[in-house]
């Protein structure tokens, strides 16, 4: 409870702190939407094919966009030498680890509502039947991918080159999640009359639950000065 | 003291290493009869599967040391799993070309995305990253830390990676069980297993010893000014 309740404070700061200046949220949309209209450009207009590589798309989109709002989950700590603050605060630092993360996937998410009808524009696909199936994958794959970003982003804040080295660690390590959440959202999206789709669902539970706990187990010691 | 004492054992670790590589390779190369199928290629085996054997063997030694450097904070530890790692990444890469050597006339292709090969080529980027995050850290306790909870988190996720490319496409040939091969290719394999593995410890000894030479050095440097 006590945890929930220092989970929530970091995650109410930073979203009053985005709420107020937009400087991410803003940004992350158009990126988003830009990866998108890269792909179209690269793929050609052929529509059909689009449709059919639309769950690649939209989670390379994702995965991008993500690591940009990851590389800056620490950084209002960061300049301002609060992360010292949060560091001496009495208490479990995975509090920090609990906040960051929802944040990160709440974020993540706002960009995904966004981004999903854009795609569902642009490629001309059919989403309002499958909504749900949609938002339940996206939203295992945004848990799996936030916990792994929000860890290994502790770990690399402090590096020279923390814009290259986040997504050096974090996308191998996310090469499952990807594979699920894209087969999944594929599947949904062209048609799966065998269910296929369940086992990719797995898959993203499965990972989700594993980071989880390894994550939050090491987060402590990732934070140490 | 900078120089340590077992250059001696390394020696002969040495003078093993290299015997048993030289027989093993003449005994590979030219006395065992080639495969009844598959010809000359299978030959390739006898460094394939040993190289591929070592590189496991090295990340697992990784995730051991990790472990290890997180209980006690020695960097002793550190050292080794370092090592471990380089040698483990040569390797690794070793493994990839020899497959790819015997996969151009076995399947007629250099690389397909099967199972095995696609997790080492991951397996590949998550050590190159394990390597790279050393590279960016100054502070040598801090680079030992963050290492060791990459190699835990990387090793954890080779098995994930691995269950994941199985389900999202298969081709590699179901590994030869040793009821089901010859015992003279066995023999032959087992002795090349023997040989790769005295050039690791040989390898690690030397490395080990570079590596506590190394941070004497910045240690002095960082005293000095």
């Amino acid at each position: 409870m006590e945890l929930m309740r220092r989970s929530w404070a970091i995650v109410w700061k930073d979203l009053l702190i985005e709420a107020r200046t937009k400087q991410a949220f803003n940004a992350m949309v158009f990126f988003a939407a830009l990866v998108l209209f890269i792909f179209s450009f690269a793929l050609g207009p052929d529509t059909e094919l689009l449709r059919e590589v639309s769950g690649g798309l939209l989670w390379v989109g994702i995965a991008f966009t993500g690591i940009l709002s990851l590389n800056r989950t620490y950084q209002s700590e960061e300049t301002s030498g609060g992360i010292e603050g949060l560091r001496v605060y009495p208490g479990d630092p995975r509090a920090i680890f609990l906040g960051k993360l929802f944040g990160n996937i709440i974020v993540l998410l706002a960009v995904e509502a966004v981004l999903f009808p854009a795609a569902a524009v642009l490629f001309q696909i059919e989403m309002l039947p499958h909504v749900g199936e949609l938002a339940v994958v996206a939203l295992l794959g945004t848990i799996g991918f936030s916990i792994v970003g929000t860890f290994y982003a502790a770990l690399t804040v402090n590096l020279r080159a923390r814009e290259v080295m986040l997504p050096l660690l974090l996308f191998p390590a996310l090469v499952p999640m990807l594979l699920g959440a894209v087969n999944a959202t594929t599947l949904i999206l062209v048609g799966d009359p065998m269910q296929d789709s369940d086992i990719w669902i797995r898959l993203l539970i499965a990972f989700d639950v594993i980071f989880f706990v390894i994550s939050t187990w090491i987060f402590p010691i990732a934070l140490e000065e | 003291m900078i120089v340590t004492s077992n250059s001696g054992t390394a020696r002969l670790i040495g003078i093993a290493a290299l015997v048993t590589m030289l027989v093993g390779s003449f005994v590979g190369l030219f006395v065992v009869s080639p495969d009844r199928l598959q010809g000359d290629v299978q030959r390739l085996m006898y460094v394939h599967v040993p190289a591929a054997w070592l590189a496991f063997l090295a990340f697992f030694i990784v995730f051991l040391m990790s472990v290890l450097y997180l209980i006690q904070r020695d960097l002793k530890w550190d050292r080794v799993a370092h090592a471990s790692a380089e040698i483990g990444v040569v390797f690794t890469v070793l493994t990839l070309a020899l497959g790819s050597m015997w996969g151009k006339p076995t399947w007629g292709v250099w690389w397909t995305w099967d199972p095995r090969l696609t997790t080492t080529a991951i397996m590949l980027a998550i050590y190159v990253g394990y390597l790279a995050i050393r590279s960016f850290a100054d502070d040598p306790d801090k680079r030992a830390r963050w290492a060791a909870i990459v190699g835990i988190i990387g090793f954890a996720n080779v098995p994930i990676v691995y269950l994941s490319v199985i389900w999202w496409r298969t081709l590699h040939q179901p590994p030869s069980s040793p009821r089901s091969v010859s015992p003279e290719i066995l023999w032959t394999l087992l002795f090349n297993l023997l040989a790769f593995t005295l050039v690791y410890v040989y390898l690690m000894m030397r490395r080990i010893r570079l590596a506590k030479v190394e941070g004497e050095l910045e240690q002095r440097v960082a005293y000095n000014g």
